[in-house]
């Protein structure tokens, strides 16, 4: 996949799931923040994308993920192995 | 399978599931009374007639099946053979 | 009182547990297999009953229910109530649980593989339903007064004791069957597994529970069965009834915040509740067993909370889920029991794996050893999901 191809399938998918604006998701903005995530929400984030791209992120690199672009480096590096 | 051996396994899984003696199970006495069926417990009798000879008995059906000897026959005439 | 835990299948067996520290955690391989983050559990024995319980009885049973009706013939005895009793006398009957999970997944598994709904049996309905406990002793002891279930999540146990205790004082009934009941079996919690709620200690299954510890890191599941016969104070008298000691009140409250998260103010205004309908000085109070399940929020705010109505009193709180996990539905009940065994013989058992306090803890009694120690009341919290929350406080009658 290529990697505008995913981070807008990627967008799409969260904006659906969290119901906020697609046009929210940016490469700089916070994860949490721009989809209100709790504790309970984002075990729901790793889910959906468990579910959707057959990646799974673990709870502790998931805690070093802020903003998009790193949630858009990781699934790139994982989707390339 | 002989009738000889069906009868033997249907006493056999019956009297294990509702705990009799496998001599209280004779051709002519009533299956209700002898395995002491209500309503309910009538109906696992149903399914695990189906589960173990693969042999239905409808509603309309159970009622004619009133002794051990009629349910002999009744399983032996549907089974697969 | 009757109890059926990880810890003991009866009141002798659970007072030593205690007494000794004894941890019912394992590691369980199967939850490994299914894909659990954490196989940690306590672990149970499930209770033969053949030869008990007619076949017909036992096949609306879930293993909750079977939990239930050993503790609960254990509560009946030790209460010196027998069948011909329980004939003559209106009885009723009020029982925390808020899950029948295994039941259900698997009557669902049946029919999505068979498509034939007889296959599941009879016995799946009665099995299923959240009364399940309630519907099954009623029929098994043949209870004719209230019969109900009370789903309160982790507090369950707790209201319905609290709930059967207002019905007495009300003058509603003379008698209630009172407890909780938990079912211990990967698919009822898979889905707490999934929101990262247990321990993943698993190299060390029995030090996993570490309730007020600085280092803990979730809580470890638990259950069984906790009953305890609640009677009005005249009737029991006289009848010559072992009476072991008296409900003093029933405090509760909500959060109103949170469905997972808890907060200080509720069980603050749950304590407090439970102290002012006492209408005893919080001095006499000699024992506090904590809800604190081990996870790093929760026991933060129940510290807190504590401390809010305790202040700088020090009086010795621990929490048994060091030893049984959490045993949720069941914990308000067995707790008691607990608390009452302790009570009953003079002694406070260790908040096992209490090694550091954290900031909140630091500020609270907590003996990370059994000591010696005679009191004769206690107070003892649960709390719950959605912001439940229940307070006990007891007192010993000799």
């Amino acid at each position: 996949m290529e990697s505008t191809e995913l981070i807008s399938k990627l967008n799409n998918i969260l904006a659906q799931e969290f119901e906020v604006d697609v046009a929210k998701i940016k490469p700089e903005a916070n994860i949490k923040e721009t989809l209100m995530l709790n504790s309970l929400d984002a075990v729901d984030m790793i889910a959906v994308i468990e579910y959707e791209f057959g990646v799974k992120i673990p709870s502790g690199e998931y805690a070093h993920m802020k903003v998009f672009s790193q949630l858009y480096d990781y699934m790139l590096n994982a989707l390339k192995n | 399978m002989e009738k000889q051996e069906l009868i033997a396994k249907i006493n056999q899984v019956l009297a294990d599931e509702f705990e009799v003696e496998q001599s209280v199970i004779t051709p002519d006495a009533d299956i209700k009374s002898t395995l002491n069926l209500d309503s309910l417990s009538l109906v696992d009798m149903v399914a695990l007639i189906e589960e173990e000879f693969g042999v239905k008995i409808k509603g309309t059906e159970l009622a004619s099946v009133k002794t051990f000897g009629l349910l002999y026959d009744f399983v032996f005439d549907r089974m697969e053979k | 009182m009757g109890i059926y835990s990880c810890i003991g299948k009866n009141l002798d067996e659970v007072r030593e547990s205690l007494y000794n520290g004894k941890s019912g955690i394992v590691f369980d391989p199967v939850r490994k297999e299914m894909g659990f983050r954490s196989a940690l559990t306590a672990y149970l024995e499930k209770p033969d009953l053949k030869g008990v319980l007619s076949r017909n009885q036992r096949v609306y049973m879930p293993e909750q229910a079977l939990y239930a009706y050993v503790a609960t013939a254990e509560a009946l005895k030790n209460a010196k109530i027998d069948q011909d009793y329980l004939d003559s006398h209106v009885v009723g009957l009020m029982y925390g649980n808020d899950s029948s999970a295994d039941p259900v997944v698997k009557a669902v598994d049946t029919m999505r593989a068979k498509k034939d709904t007889t296959l599941v049996g009879s016995g799946a309905i009665f099995q299923s339903m959240n009364s399940t406990v309630t519907m099954n002793l009623s029929c098994i002891f043949k209870l004719r007064g209230i019969n109900l279930t009370v789903s309160g999540a982790c507090a369950s146990g707790s209201h319905a004791i609290g709930l059967g205790a207002l019905l007495i004082s009300n003058g509603l009934q003379d008698m209630v069957v009172c407890g909780g009941a938990q079912e211990v079996n990967p698919f009822s919690i898979g889905s707490f597994d999934g929101i990262s709620a247990f321990s993943v200690r698993e190299s060390d299954p029995t030090r996993a529970s570490r309730p007020f510890d600085r280092d803990r890191d979730g809580l470890v599941p638990g259950g069984g069965a906790a009953t305890v016969i609640i009677e009005e104070y005249e009737h029991a008298v006289k009848r010559g009834a072992p009476i072991l000691a008296e409900v003093l009140s029933y405090g509760f409250s909500s959060n109103g915040d949170h469905i997972s998260t808890p907060n200080v103010a509720g069980p603050t205004a749950s304590l407090e509740m439970a102290i002012r309908l006492a209408g005893i000085n919080i001095d006499e109070i000699g024992y506090i067993n904590a809800h604190a399940t081990s996870t790093p929020v929760g026991d933060a705010q129940e510290a807190k909370a504590i401390y809010n109505v305790f202040g700088d009193r020090r009086i010795e709180v621990t929490s048994t889920k060091s030893q049984t996990g959490h045993e949720m539905w069941m914990a308000g009940a067995s707790e008691v029991i607990y608390s009452m065994l302790m009570m009953k013989n003079d002694f406070i058992a260790a908040n096992i794996n209490f090694e550091n306090p954290d900031e909140d803890s630091a500020k609270l009694l907590i003996p990370d050893k059994r000591i010696e120690k005679k009191f004769n009341t206690f107070l003892s919290n649960s709390f719950g999901f959605g912001g439940t929350n229940a307070t006990l406080i007891v007192r010993n009658i000799d």
